[in-house]
Formats: structure tokens, sequence, C-alpha cells
């Protein structure tokens, strides 16, 4: 009895001295998707794919949201997301492009931790909710500053834009976390 | 790569409702006496008509071109150039937009206004 108590507080020492997951590398391993965010961001400013639609892009960032959103929690997509958008947005654009970021970024990282918990979707589902929801913060906070509902014409473009984008960053986040399937990050 | 049969009801729904969309701006004819409305700051700047070839310039901003019943952007001093690759208007409803200077230009139709031309 007294043996086996002693083994066990043994053993769970001997994890706590070996797993490598502490909270150091997790703080470091935010520090690198930052700073990957941060580069996908820039490299978007350098190639914008165009969709044929206005101001579409791929929003390869939020890749890593998805990746955090499944392999850490909402809470911490949710910071991974917000301190991209800031950074991204005082280094390669202005308040306004901020704002926009920051309404779709939220409403979308909203849409895919609901939609997430139900289960019912594979990560390409929830990325393509997410890309939908993405563009509909946007075009709402368009009709705010611009104060009209003609904004409302982009509507059909901006749903089909988010279903391309999300279902192409969905899928490679699903191959990517295949990968990543024996790591913690 | 795996989906589920949710995700595919997902992503049909979707594109259904985008279709819906282009469907309801593609049947909208060109209007009779169109006129494209120049906002600016969420203030109504100006209404053109259509029918008569012009260059506007807003504000030195922005300069709209309407020729052959189409509204399209000509030069935007923002740098992303957004509004100038949208393509020109003539549909009631159709718009174009530049975020950068809160400038949006919308097409209205419909019955003859009193205020045709310029009501700056």
């Amino acid at each position: 009895m007294v043996d086996m108590k002693h083994r066990n507080k043994n053993e769970e020492n001997e994890i706590r001295i070996h797993t490598p997951y502490t909270g150091r590398s997790k703080t470091a391993y935010f520090g690198v998707f930052t700073a990957l965010a941060l580069i996908f961001s820039y490299i978007e400013t350098l190639i914008p794919i165009h969709f044929g639609i206005p101001g579409a892009k791929l929003g390869l960032a939020n890749l890593l949201v998805v990746i955090f959103l499944y392999k850490r929690n909402v809470k911490e997509a949710l910071m991974l997301s917000v301190i991209r958008i800031l950074l991204a947005g005082f280094l390669f654009g202005n308040l306004f492009s901020i704002l926009y970021s920051m309404a779709g970024g939220m409403l979308s990282l909203a849409v895919m931790a609901v939609l997430k918990r139900a289960g019912r979707f594979s990560v390409t589902g929830v990325s393509v909710a997410g890309g939908v929801s993405h563009n509909l913060g946007q075009l709402l906070v368009a009709m705010a500053v611009l104060e009209t509902y003609r904004t409302g014409y982009y509507f059909p473009f901006l749903v089909a834009a988010g279903v391309l984008t999300g279902f192409l960053i969905g899928v490679t986040a699903g191959e990517v976390l295949k990968r990543l399937e024996c790591f913690e990050i | 790569m795996h989906l589920k049969r949710n995700d595919l009801i997902l992503i049909a729904f979707l594109l259904i409702i985008a279709a819906g969309g282009f469907i309801f701006h593609a049947i909208q004819d060109a209007p009779e006496n169109g006129r494209a409305e120049i906002w600016v700051d969420g203030e109504l700047w100006g209404t053109y008509s259509l029918d008569e070839n012009i260059v506007v310039d807003i504000d030195g901003t922005n300069r709209l071109t309407i020729q052959d019943k189409k509204a399209y952007m000509t030069w935007a001093d923002c740098p992303d150039q957004l509004c100038v690759r949208q393509k020109p208007a003539s549909k009631d409803g159709e718009s174009i937009i530049c975020l950068p200077n809160k400038i949006v230009i919308s097409i209205v139709g419909g019955e003859e206004d009193e205020l045709d031309g310029v009501t700056n």
C-alpha cells in the first residue's frame, strides 16, 4: 500500500519533469504563432489574391486562428486573433482597417467556436462558416461607417467569397492538424 | 480531407443563398431614368443622370465617369484602388464603394425626379 503510493508519486514527478509541455513552452508557441500570423498578414498585403470581388482576400492568418481553436481553446484563439489584428493593423493598415478586421475576426471566431462545440461539422465546415461570418461582420461595419444599407449589394459576393476562402483555409487547417496530432503546441 | 455530411449541407445552403443574390442582381434591368447618387460620409453629395456623359470630381479625392448609361470610378487617391477596379454600375441598387474616402455611389431608378441633374 505504502509502496504503491510511493510509486505513484514518483511517476507523477517523472511525468512532470519529462513533459515538454510546460507553461514556458506554451508561451513560446504562442509567440511563434503570433509571429507566423503576422508574417501571413504581411504576405497577403504583398500578394493580393483577387477573386474578382473587391476587397476579398484569402485570410491566411485565420489559418492559425483555426489551428489554435482546435489545438488549444477559444480563449487563446481569441487572444491570438486580437493581437494579430492590432499588430497587423498598426503595421500595414490604419485604424479603420483594424475596425473592419476586428469586427470580422470576432464574429467569425464566435461562430466557429459555437459550431466546433456543436460537434457536427469537420474543421472545413467550421472554417467555411467562419469565412462567411468574417465577411458579414465587415459588411455590417461598412454599413455603420458609411451610414447606408447600400453596401448590402455586396452580400452575395461576400457570402460566395467567404465560402471559397473558408473552404481553402479549412482544408489546409485539416491537413496541418492531422500532422500536428502528436504535437502539443 | 474529410467532409462530414453537415459540412456539405452548410456549404450548399450558403452557395444557394449567394446564387439567389446573384440571380436577383442579374434579372434586374437597367432602369429608365437611372441616376447615380453620390453619398459622401453618409450625406447626399449629388445626383447625376445616367443619360448624360459626364466626369464628376468628388471633393478632389475621387473621379466618377458616367458614360453609355454606366457609372464607374476612374480615379481615386487611395492606395487600394478597389473602387476603380469595380465593374461599371448601371442597375438599380448597384453601388460602387470607396471605403477610405467614405464615398458610396449608388444607382437608383424609377420615376423621373424633379431634382434630376445636379443637386449639389
